[in-house]
């Protein structure tokens, strides 16, 4: 009983607050209710024993790709009520494309005859979830996992190049100038006699 | 009892709102990245509600590796969305017409 509340509940908000990032005036309460949004699929993940990706669902986007996007709206300055002007126009023509798509996702889902237990079916309940995923994951899936880091590594060197800006008044080192520096052009001896001072 | 379609049809649901918010906000690109965040996040859903309704743990690998791409994704973009923004001075979709396509 419980775990049936509990799974409209994090549906409900789930889609609630899917609603309100598509809908939210202003961008930074988007992020906020993306946050939401995605903490409460990690709920449902939670409820089919998925725990793993339920945390790191958690994890990764609440406390990385959120902050990211927060970081980039509240960087811009930008006037929002401006972008939101084709809102009204586009409303007719995506709300068709939308309901078109979720009747053919359902109708599809549904057709299968498929209505079987989920949530009390533990897939390997002699192994905790990290430790399967962990075990699968280096073994029969190592090249594809080896490829997501690739994935990630290559994210954030573009990233990293694609916004780096040299800035021209920025001081910084020669290395070279540096080492070419010799002694006898960097010291000059002088004996002056005294009352005459150093001419350079 | 909560079966495997009634986390389909959430998944569903959420796949259609991203939709509906890629053709509403079409003009700011942080939405629409938070509208692809939102897709992927349907399939995750997806694929972690097939893999215990199956009892394979593939489905949830797979997720991982959605979720690292989104990740990449989600940088990546918001990059490009930084030097449009220096650049132009604006994040509407309807600017980027230098390549005239």
């Amino acid at each position: 009983m419980i775990a049936i509340l509990a799974f409209y509940l994090f549906a409900a908000m789930t889609i609630a607050s899917a609603v309100l990032v598509t809908f939210a005036r202003n961008p930074v309460h988007s992020v906020l209710w993306l946050i939401v949004a995605f903490f409460n699929a990690a709920g449902l993940m939670l409820m089919t024993g998925a725990e793993f990706i339920a945390l790191l669902l958690v994890i990764v986007y609440v406390g990385a790709v959120a902050v990211l996007f927060l970081f980039v709206v509240m960087m811009l300055d930008i006037d929002f009520s401006q972008l939101r002007s084709g809102f009204t126009k586009n409303l007719p023509f995506g709300l068709l494309v939308a309901l078109v798509l979720l009747a053919e996702i359902i109708i599809a889902a549904n057709a299968r005859g498929s209505g079987q237990i989920i949530a009390d079916r533990p897939a390997d309940a002699a192994q905790p979830n990290i430790v399967a995923l962990g075990e699968a994951l280096y073994s029969r899936f190592l090249f594809p996992f080896e490829l997501a880091g690739l994935i990630l590594l290559v994210a954030m060197v573009g990233a990293i190049v694609l916004t780096h800006r040299r800035r021209g008044d920025a001081r910084g080192q020669r290395a070279s100038r540096q080492i070419a520096r010799r002694p006898d052009k960097a010291i000059k001896l002088a004996q002056p006699k005294s009352g005459e001072g150093v001419k350079l | 009892m909560i079966g495997l379609s009634h986390y389909l049809t959430v998944a569903a649901i959420l796949f259609t709102i991203g939709v509906l918010g890629i053709f509403l906000n079409r003009r700011n690109i942080i939405l629409l990245l938070m509208a692809i965040e939102l897709i992927l996040l349907a399939v995750n859903i997806n694929l972690v509600a097939f893999s215990a309704f199956l009892g394979d743990l593939t489905g949830q690998v797979f997720a991982m590796f959605v979720l690292t791409v989104a990740a990449a994704e989600a940088a990546i973009g918001l990059a490009i969305l930084v030097i449009f923004f220096r650049r132009k001075g604006s994040i509407a979709v309807d600017d980027a017409d230098r390549m005239r396509g």
